[in-house]
């Protein structure tokens, strides 16, 4: 009964979708103000009804029935509780309504806090957003209904798939689409603002924390993704340019570029029609990643079952609301031509800089990603695009995003200086240069590893950059704190009156410089070997001894065991013991590596455990993989230090009194009717 | 006009996706063809010797297919892959990919063993080296220990007669 009624609330989430597009559209056409508010009861309704369906979904999971086809097939009688429930999202369908419910408490939270914004700018907001929802639930209904029964009823599910059984998918998928869908707000925005012709500086001090939250949590959906690779997947890496991750990767490249664009836009009133666009691109770009995930072009680890029909209902998706919402700005955006000049040197024109290299890496990302698609559908024969391309063409167009940074922050807004942004950059410049010599021989003097001359060369340069950027990402809160300082005003008040959204950027700065220090020494200094050992013998890699003890059965809830005993020891000191696994799922008949890792912030030691040379005899030699991995932690440190970046600059005080003020953004504010 | 930009993109891009739907991107090349065979040392099944590795059919072509009792595809080609080595005398060895070795004999018993030696792969360590996206897959080795043609999925009848059979020379009959 519960799964009949979850699939007819979606029913009613839809008709509620439905209602929340058109009564507002007609209200706005005839100018009718209560058919404008019908948008946030609809909202709200649409999310009560589609939270009653993921509920009765999740409900089905707890009670274990098998009698609902997705629930057979994505569940077992002996998984675990929390791997029942975040089974729900486990595959297709389920993830979909997660999409869904995403989508809807986002415009619920919209429907809630938006009553300071014009009526008719939140009315066709709301419309826009319902349109979206409309369009999932329908592709739900029609192609991926997570509530469709079978009989008869199988004995026993299929269960979820082992590499989804682990702590970091249980959360890596809700903070990656509240992340992916949070940017239909900023769409949803930037069409309101194409159609009523409205950008001004109330628009875009509303679309800013927007913006920043759905970046926020897809910067730590993306690195909590990229920690549960690194510790399911076996191969010690933390990133593989797979398409399924260049497609939660190129969101976050353009709203990256759409938070800055938004800064200038908000401060200069300037690049109107370009963070309009970016806005576009951001959740284009989101819905993209959906259409290659889910219709199957691509193939990639994560092997999603694909079918033909849902790809072509999310193209023809994607075409109607990108297609309109694009057509639309090809007509409007002429209109919203910004007043006003930008010189090259200033803090706005550095920050179009960084947009610039921010969109190239992006569509480097893109084309990377599309191209073995479009070598295929011209008959060329199908070639595969890896790693090799993807960090030649995307670390050399990163790289001056980190000097830029620093100099922006020494750079004032309108017209900037060479001379004393020289002066100030002198410091840390030289520091991070005193470091970048220092630091790698340091790291290297630790653990030996070979490394060549180019890479010696390319974590030097790495070091400088991110210390550098590390440095002075601070001089803009410090700057701040100076020059109150000098007026006279104490440290602690001082230090209150630097408004959050400052301490949000530069905490994510800083995220950006640990971020590009761990990936320096990981990839330059990271080293790794491949060893058959009896037990009781050693190996050796980066100073440590890894002393294998053999391997002894042991039995999981729903899988049994290959568990590994390795010690590790440094100067005949012991530093960690380990136990890597190889887990045999027999109600999938798949075998899985739950790798050892010794986590410490300066390095990992990492153990996976491999094959028994003679599969007769498992107390014999076995096959290993050892990894050191310098500095790994500060890549995911760098994404947590983003996502909480942003919650700080989301939470500037200046975005909840200023949409009270809906001033216009410069004195000729322009208005295109 | 730079405001009609994105949209023509956006143009060429769906008409790409729109193609792109329509094709397979399972047909992937593997990247191993015209490269050696990977080693490896695996134990045999009945009468295949205990330690089985590519050397041991070096000097003949043979076709090695990827398979496993749990395998619906497999029981698709079976037939086909019984009536070549039993009318054309092709020489097939046979992966028992991450299938335990009790069930893969009972498997064989039941459809009848096409292969001229079973080798035991239960853990897929040799499937992963020799690139192998899922069962049933099959390799053409060369007499040098070559692989000359993958075909990814159950064998079928054209793919025998048009890309296997030629490779194979003399040896089919």
């Amino acid at each position: 009964m519960t799964p009949e009624l979850g699939h007819f609330a979606l029913i009613l989430a839809l008709v509620a979708a439905l209602a929340q597009t058109l009564v507002p559209a007609w209200g706005l056409w005839r100018g009718n103000a209560r058919a404008q508010a019908v948008a946030g009861s609809a909202a709200q309704a649409q999310f009560f009804l589609v939270a009653v369906s993921f509920a009765a979904l999740t409900w089905a999971f707890v009670q274990k029935d098998f009698s609902v086809v997705y629930v057979a097939d994505n569940s077992h009688s002996k998984l675990p509780l929390v791997y029942r429930i975040s089974a729900v999202w486990g595959a297709h369908e389920g993830s979909l309504l997660l999409w869904g419910l995403m989508l809807t408490g986002w415009t619920l939270a919209v429907s809630l806090f938006n009553r300071r914004l014009p009526a008719e700018l939140s009315a066709t907001a709301m419309a826009v957003l319902g349109a979206v929802s409309s369009g999932f639930l329908l592709f739900m209904l029609l192609t991926s209904n997570p509530f469709e029964r079978q009989f008869p009823v199988p004995l026993e599910g299929r269960d979820l798939n082992p590499l989804l059984q682990d702590p970091g998918l249980i959360i890596h998928p809700p903070m990656l689409y509240m992340g992916y869908v949070g940017f239909s707000v900023a769409f949803a925005y930037a069409i309101a603002a194409l159609i009523t012709g409205k950008l001004d500086a109330a628009w875009v001090r509303w679309t800013r924390p927007w913006t920043t939250a759905a970046w926020a949590f897809l910067s730590m959906g993306i690195t909590l993704g990229s920690w549960w690779a690194y510790n399911e997947l076996g191969w010690g890496g933390w990133w593989f340019w797979d398409p399924v991750e260049n497609a939660s990767f190129m969101p976050w490249l353009a709203g990256t570029a759409l938070i800055h664009s938004l800064a200038v836009t908000e401060k200069r009133g300037l690049l109107k029609s370009w963070t309009v666009l970016l806005a576009i691109l951001a959740f284009a770009l989101s819905l993209l990643g959906t259409f290659l995930v889910r219709s199957g072009v691509l193939v990639s680890v994560h092997a999603f079952a694909s079918d033909p029909a849902r790809g072509v209902f999310i193209l023809g998706f994607l075409t109607v609301v990108i297609g309109s919402a694009l057509v639309l700005y090809a007509w409007r955006a002429p209109k919203l031509a910004s007043e006003g000049e930008l010189r090259l040197f200033s803090r706005e024109g550095l920050l179009l800089l960084n947009n610039v290299f921010l969109v190239t890496a992006c569509f480097g990302v893109l084309l990377g990603t599309l191209y073995p698609l479009v070598v295929d559908a011209l008959g060329l024969g199908k070639i595969s695009v890896g790693p090799p391309y993807f960090n030649s063409i995307f670390f050399p167009l990163i790289a001056p995003l980190f000097v830029l940074v620093a100099v922006g922050a020494v750079t004032p807004w309108k017209r900037g200086e060479f001379g004393p942004a020289l002066r100030r950059l002198r410091a840390p410049a030289l520091a991070a240069l005193a470091a970048a010599v220092v630091l790698p021989s340091l790291a290297l003097w630790l653990a030996p590893v070979t490394a060549s001359f180019a890479s010696k060369l390319t974590v030097a340069v790495a070091t400088w950059l991110a210390l550098f950027t590390l440095g002075s990402a601070g001089l803009e809160v410090w700057q701040r704190l100076v020059s109150r300082r000098r007026q006279g005003v104490a440290l602690g008040p001082a230090l209150r009156g630097i408004p959050l959204g400052s301490w949000g950027m530069t905490l994510a700065h800083l995220g950006l410089g640990f971020w590009m220090l761990g990936v320096a020494y990981v990839t330059g200094y990271g080293v790794e070997r491949d060893v058959r050992l009896a037990p009781g013998a050693r190996a050796e890699l980066a100073g440590y001894q890894f002393i294998f003890d053999g391997v002894r059965e042991s039995e999981g809830p729903n899988f049994t065991a290959d568990s590994a005993g390795v010690r590790i020891e440094r100067a005949g000191q012991p530093v960690a013991a380990l136990a890597p696994e190889k887990r045999f799922y027999p109600s999938q008949g798949s075998v899985m590596t739950e790798s050892g890792v010794d986590a410490r912030l300066h390095r990992d030691l990492y153990v996976a455990l491999g094959e028994p040379l003679d599969p007769q005899n498992p107390a014999g030699d076995w096959s290993l993989r050892l990894y050191y991995k310098p500095m790994i932690r500060f890549v995911w440190l760098g994404g947590v230090l983003m996502f909480l970046g942003g919650l700080l600059a989301l939470s500037d005080r200046r975005y909840r009194l200023a949409a009270r003020a809906s001033e216009p953004l410069t004195a000729n504010a322009t208005r295109a009717v | 006009m730079r405001f009609l930009i994105p949209i023509a993109v956006l143009v060429a891009l769906i008409a790409l996706f729109a193609v792109g739907l329509s094709r397979d991107p399972r047909e992937v090349p593997s990247p191993l063809i015209g490269k050696p065979a990977p080693a490896f040392a695996l134990p045999g099944l009945g009468g295949t010797p205990a330690a089985a590795s590519p050397a041991d059919w070096r000097g003949r072509t043979v076709l090695v297919n990827y398979f496993a009792s749990w395998c619906a595809g497999c029981r698709v080609e079976h037939p086909l892959l019984m009536q070549l080595a039993q009318q054309q005398g092709v020489e097939i060895v046979g992966m028992a990919y991450k299938d335990a070795e009790a069930d893969t004999r009972q498997w064989l018993e039941r459809h009848g063993n096409p292969y001229r030696s079973v080798i035991v792969d239960a853990a897929g360590g040799a499937g992963l080296d020799w690139g192998v996206y899922g069962v049933p897959e099959t390799f053409v080795v060369g007499p040098d220990g070559r692989i000359l043609h993958k075909q990814i999925g159950p064998m079928t009848v054209e793919a025998w007669e048009q890309k296997i059979r030629p490779l194979l020379g003399g040896m089919a009959r």
